[in-house]
């Protein structure tokens, strides 16, 4: 009984000096644990994976300049340089309206096309009281095809040149050098040919991995659904590297796709990556606030 | 037994005084740098902390990610590349702070003080000593300091492409305004 009571007297002492070393800080922490809600911040290095959108939006005010190239095949040997001869580039400008939205629009060498977009995040990742684990963003765009046909009886009108792409990025940033991305699609082509469909739909996946503070390594997959039988058209598939520099991010990739736009990419991808159907390109991007 | 109850009663009650302890979630801390291409400047509104003047010590806790910029990308880069908040979520201090006068809770007034302590930030703890003001207004206080500190000692790595966009020793400004813990 005595041993107790003097265990108890040295416990109530010591805890009570354990406190004053350390109490003021836990009691601190105790006080504002819970509440702090806290978002997922730069689930990926830029408003694009590789070809394809993230979920991220630019802030409210900014203004992004993009410079993407995309050379011809690689396997199209020393006449062509590897593909350096065959350049296709994509200007674009994008906005953002507000910290969730982001409007957009390009213009693309590749059959002389011009796109314009608007993307909204939904949802963004966060903890906190009521947690979310995802973030989810909504793209649109239009693009509309310039290139004179070659058949000169042809002209076919704006709305049969549309084409619509819409996407919904879902993505999770597992950790901080984690993040993956799911996207099904739908490209709505106005007007095909008799064989072709109007609606195409796919799944796109997307994964990032950084490597060091500044370098990371990006995947991109689209799975496209219900092709005809003697489909001409591959799924997209790159792979590439970000470099974050400070003012500008570095995109290099090499993909089987030689447009930089959904529509392009996602539906009418003609090479066969692992038959040397790469496309070296790379994308630029310098932010203005 | 009885000897016990008693001594268990008075170490309560020493833990408990709590009208000595003062809190503030919406204290404020400021940075800034001057750097040849542009000056790198944040708030942070969301600085918690505590102070005991029954032991004169003071706790204070800064949430990396609550510091807020101009520049959206400048913030990314703050929290990704530099301070690395998802490792390193916050940044302490605890110390204890010397007054030469008594500092009178009941009357108004302003009262210089030195404080002492440890600061960590990304993950390095450093001993820190800066001049600071606590001033008495209508029973709550509201503590004031301003200090330098050097980049390099808190391991926060700069590569040298843009060692011109930063700048090596950071001006920091802590602004607490406390109330009576409530029980």
């Amino acid at each position: 009984m005595r041993m107790k009571i003097i265990l108890s007297i040295l416990f109530c002492v010591t805890t009570s000096w354990s406190w004053a070393q350390d109490d003021l800080l836990s009691a601190l922490e105790a006080e504002t644990k819970t509440e702090t809600k806290q978002f997922a911040e730069s689930t990926f290095k830029g408003s694009r994976l590789i070809n394809g959108h993230t979920v991220i939006t630019r802030k409210k005010g900014s203004l992004e300049f993009l410079i993407a190239h995309r050379f011809g095949r690689i396997n199209s040997g020393a006449y062509e340089f590897f593909g350096i001869d065959g350049a296709n580039v994509r200007f674009g400008l994008e906005r953002g309206l507000t910290d969730r939205l982001t409007i957009g629009v390009g213009r693309n060498s590749f059959e002389k096309t011009y796109d314009g977009f608007a993307k909204y995040a939904f949802f963004r990742q966060h903890t906190g009281v009521h947690i979310f684990p995802v973030s989810i963003t909504w793209f649109s765009s239009a693009a509309i095809k310039t290139l004179k046909s070659t058949d000169p009886d042809l002209k076919p009108t704006i709305a049969q040149r549309t084409v619509y792409s819409h996407v919904l990025l879902v993505a999770r940033k597992f950790s901080p050098g984690f993040s993956l991305q799911v996207m099904p699609a739908l490209i709505h082509r106005n007007s095909v040919l008799p064989e072709d469909a109007n609606d195409i739909f796919a799944l796109g996946m997307g994964a990032r991995v950084k490597i060091s503070k500044r370098i990371s390594i990006n995947g991109e997959y689209y799975q496209r659904f219900d092709t005809p039988a003697n489909d001409p058209f591959k799924n997209s598939f790159a792979i590439g590297v970000d470099i974050d520099t400070g003012g500008h991010v570095f995109q290099l990739h090499l993909t089987n796709s030689q447009s930089m736009i959904e529509k392009g990419f996602i539906a009418e991808t003609r090479g066969n990556f692992f038959k040397g159907d790469i496309h070296f390109g790379f994308n630029i991007t310098r932010v203005f606030n | 037994m009885k000897s016990i109850i008693i001594l268990y009663l008075l170490i309560l009650s020493i833990s408990a005084s709590g009208q000595d302890k003062y809190i503030t979630k919406q204290g404020r801390a400021h940075f800034f740098s001057e750097a040849p291409l542009e000056n790198i400047e944040a708030l942070n509104k969301e600085v918690t902390s505590l102070i005991d003047f029954s032991k004169n010590e003071v706790v204070v806790s800064i949430p990396i990610k609550s510091f807020k910029f101009d520049k959206s990308l400048m913030e990314e880069h703050f929290n990704e590349n530099y301070l690395e908040s998802a490792k390193f979520p916050k940044a302490t201090f605890q110390g204890i702070f010397k007054s030469t006068s008594v500092i009178d809770r009941t009357k108004d007034g302003i009262y210089p003080v030195l404080v002492e302590g440890k600061l960590t930030l990304h993950g390095v703890t450093n001993a820190i000593k800066t001049q600071g003001s606590i001033e008495v207004k209508s029973g709550n206080v509201i503590a004031k300091t301003a200090f330098k500190i050097s980049i390099k000692e808190y391991n926060i790595d700069v590569p040298k492409l843009v060692i011109k966009n930063i700048a090596e020793i950071v001006d920091v400004t802590v602004d607490l305004p406390y109330t009576i813990q409530p029980k």
